[in-house]
């Protein structure tokens, strides 16, 4: 008992210490002062500020473009390649496992220096697309390592019926394999979002110094410059709820299918 | 005469390409950078120019120091939480668990300022205690990566064994020690390669929570990148894909040795 009321603190306390910065960051956004811990009177004028803010709306929707464009982009390519390389022979599925790796295992400010590094001995300008380059880089990995299992776990006959019955291999990938793998696909596609939306280093060393996504508009605004500014609290808030409500639905979502699938049982 | 056939095997073609412009090249190209000079020369210059540096050794120093900090750090306080976690006596929820991994969903560098604005509110200013800012900045972003690779080994481990030790007559210490630790082994070293590395590569974390006044290698690294010093940047990044190197080796040799437990019994 004693030891069961100890854990719950333990754990207890611990939350408390991953979410104190956003909790107090959401609380003092509904306050106009210029610091946290000052409070003066309840406002929304930092949400008005955020939304007004042509800035911050434009790091949002360029955060949200790069992220959606390079995970497909990422998902397309990862998906083929995953497939590929597990019909590969023995040789070249050992080493694209291995060169898959590198990504991964390498620390993102020497993969991020390697790409400006690239970009600087061909000689291109950084734009959109060295930043795009620069996310694939990051998340494809991931969207590798979550096919993989999926075509691991996958019946190797129903490919050979599909061919038996006639189907082209064009076809039986198309209607066969893929259908097999797409949870493996999803979860990718979903990592890689947000791989991208998290990111700040590759971000930072492969873009163009005038476009700001959420990550280094949020870092020119605060790092050796005291406090976040205002509107930022209130964005920070928005962010937090948001990603609460998507993280319930997903929970709850996931329960439904297990309580479905165990009545099927 | 049969047409050329279209072959799942090819799939990888882009993959590989791909990863050959974009992962290979720019490796290969740091260590070309690395040893030549702004001429192209082959030079041993920025090698010599590192190591005879007491500045830049010292910050090599200063980093491996926090990097194993943090991570014994982040072990302390993430091991016992994955461990009521894993425990059904203790929790049966799924939700305490993911929210130990939400604060990753938010972007990194909103949180990292609001840790620094909660701290800075509470007394403890990155000015007057960068080290201290520093290390709470680390381990409440390196906290959920520890925890999450504990928690998904302890859920596997077979609990039979931890019985059988005290069947067997162990006391809980000595379970403890000689069951319970070398059965999470893989969990502690999956998390520690998880924390230790980004630790010296980081560079916000050090920046925005000691205000400019601890250099990491990551740090050094930004620098060199700003004033576009290729080949000084190269050598130090050439000196962390080392360490990479050995920590992976070293961290295999470990899981070998795992395996060959496992395959005896």
């Amino acid at each position: 008992m004693v030891k069961k009321i100890l854990a719950k603190a333990y754990i207890s306390i611990m939350l408390l210490f991953m979410y104190a910065p956003l909790i107090v960051l959401a609380i003092f956004s509904f306050t106009n002062t210029q610091n946290i811990g000052t409070w003066n009177g309840f406002s929304f004028e930092l949400y008005h500020l955020m939304f007004k803010n042509k800035d911050i709306m434009e790091s949002l929707y360029n955060t949200l473009m790069v992220a959606i464009v390079s995970s497909v982009v990422s998902t397309i390519l990862g998906t083929l390649g995953a497939i590929g390389i597990f019909y590969s022979g023995r040789k070249v599925k050992k080493s694209m496992e291995a060169i898959s790796q590198i990504p991964v295992l390498n620390a993102e400010i020497v993969t991020a220096l390697s790409l400006t590094i690239l970009f600087v001995f061909v000689g291109v300008e950084f734009n959109f697309i060295t930043l795009l380059i620069g996310h694939v880089v990051l998340t494809i990995p991931f969207v590798v390592l979550s096919v993989t299992p999926k075509l691991k776990q996958m019946d190797p006959s129903i490919y050979e019926a599909a061919l038996d019955l006639g189907a082209t291999p064009n076809t039986a990938l198309w209607k066969v394999i893929v259908p097999e793998i797409i949870p493996g696909v999803f979860s990718g596609f979903i990592l890689a979002i947000t791989l991208s939306l998290d990111d700040y280093i590759i971000t930072a060393f492969t873009r163009n110094n005038s476009f700001q996504t959420l990550s280094t508009y949020v870092y020119g605004a605060t790092a050796r410059k005291g406090a976040l500014p205002p509107a930022l609290r209130a964005l920070s808030t928005i962010i937090f709820v948001v990603i609460l409500i998507v993280l319930i639905i997903v929970n709850a979502r996931t329960k439904n299918n297990n309580g479905i699938r165990k009545e099927q049982i | 005469m049969s047409r050329i056939r279209f072959s799942r095997k090819q799939l990888t073609l882009p993959y590989a390409l791909f990863l050959l412009f974009f992962v290979v090249f720019p490796l290969l190209l740091i260590v070309y950078y690395a040893f030549t000079d702004n001429n192209g020369k082959l030079t041993l210059n920025n090698f010599v120019s590192f190591f005879s540096d007491n500045t830049k050794l010292s910050v090599l120093l200063i980093s491996a120091l926090i990097g194993f900090g943090n991570t014994a750090l982040c072990l302390l306080f993430g091991y016992p939480v994955a461990m009521i976690l894993s425990n059904k006596q203790y929790n049966n929820s799924k939700v305490i668990v993911m929210l130990f991994a939400m604060p990753m969903w938010i972007n990194f560098v909103l949180r990292i300022a609001a840790t620094r604005d909660l701290l800075y509110w509470i007394g403890i200013n990155g000015g007057e205690y960068p080290y201290l800012a520093t290390m709470i900045g680390m381990v409440y972003n390196y906290l959920p990566f520890t925890i999450l690779p504990l928690y998904t080994t302890m859920l596997k481990m077979d609990k039979s064994l931890i019985e059988a030790s005290y069947d067997l007559g162990a006391n809980k210490r000595q379970t403890f020690v000689k069951t319970i630790i070398p059965m999470t082994m893989p969990g502690v070293i999956s998390a520690a390669t998880m924390v230790f590395m980004p630790t010296m590569s980081s560079f916000v974390i050090s920046d925005v929570m000691g205000e400019n006044k601890i250099q990491l290698i990551g740090n050094t690294i930004q620098l060199n990148f700003d004033q576009g010093q290729w080949h000084s940047g190269s050598l130090i990044a050439l000196i962390m894909l080392i360490i990479i190197g050995v920590t992976m080796l070293l961290t295999k040799n470990v899981q070998s040795q795992e395996d060959i437990r496992g395959s005896l019994w």
